[in-house]
């Protein structure tokens, strides 16, 4: 068991912004911070999209041939030439969320306001920020702006560190 | 009898977990928490999360679909 004398940390670098990559790193960030972890997580290019304050993380399983959806008791692949058409992210995006609702998963908004809730430090990406021309305000409070040496500092002080 | 009743039924991973470490937060040291959940994760789960937090798994039961979980709070 974790107690003062054996803390732990762990850091996560968030790459990704699409609906289902969302997922891993705010499931893995509020568990770690339940179970007693300091847990940070760093937000760079598409990730960062998960900090806004207008979140809305979407999926299109075109060029995805891993991504089947149950149906009719079996499991279906979209081809992607379905997928390549107009609409069809709205569309694959309100099936999944009509699929994550029905299982009982939390939705990214939740998992988000329970990280925050749990005192997970978040850090935006200055350079992402920057290069696709977002503005603070575009972004919650909270979390603070850094570069790589941000959380090289605080990765060299943790013991698990992820890339998603 | 548990001091506290979680109902964390329909719940999918990570939700019965960080649900039952904010009940166990607002619990004195020493009481107890019965967790109930529908999630088959939530077996091998709620052993990880005592092991690593220092609450004690006090029992683990399966009715049906249903998970039962008592939770001493020592941690």
């Amino acid at each position: 068991m974790l107690d003062d004398s054996n803390a732990k940390a762990m850091t996560i670098i968030v790459t990704k912004g699409t609906l289902d990559w969302a997922y891993p790193p705010f499931i893995l960030a509020t568990t770690a911070a339940a179970m007693g972890i300091e847990t940070t997580m760093f937000f760079t290019f598409y990730g960062l999209q998960l900090l806004k304050k207008d979140l809305n993380p979407r999926i299109n399983p075109l060029g995805n041939a891993s991504m089947e959806m149950p149906m009719a008791g079996g499991h279906m692949a979209m081809p992607n030439i379905i997928a390549a058409m107009p609409g069809m992210t709205a569309l694959t995006t309100n099936m999944m969320k009509n699929m994550l609702k029905k299982k009982g998963v939390a939705s990214i908004e939740e998992l988000r306001e329970l990280a925050i809730d749990a005192d997970v430090k978040m850090i935006a990406c200055q350079m992402t920020m920057d290069l696709f021309e977002y503005k603070r305000e575009d972004m919650i409070d909270g979390p603070e702006l850094g570069g790589a040496a941000s959380w090289v500092d605080v990765a060299a002080k943790s013991d698990i560190n992820l890339y998603i | 009898m548990a001091d506290e009743v979680l109902d964390a039924k329909g719940m999918n991973c990570p939700m019965p977990i960080l649900k039952a470490k904010k009940a166990l937060k607002a619990l004195p040291t020493g009481a107890t928490l019965e967790i109930l959940a529908t999630d088959p994760g939530a077996v091998k789960d709620f052993e990880a999360f005592c092991n690593t937090t220092g609450n004690e798994l006090m029992s683990s039961e399966q009715d049906g679909n249903v998970y039962k979980f008592v939770i001493k709070h020592t941690g």
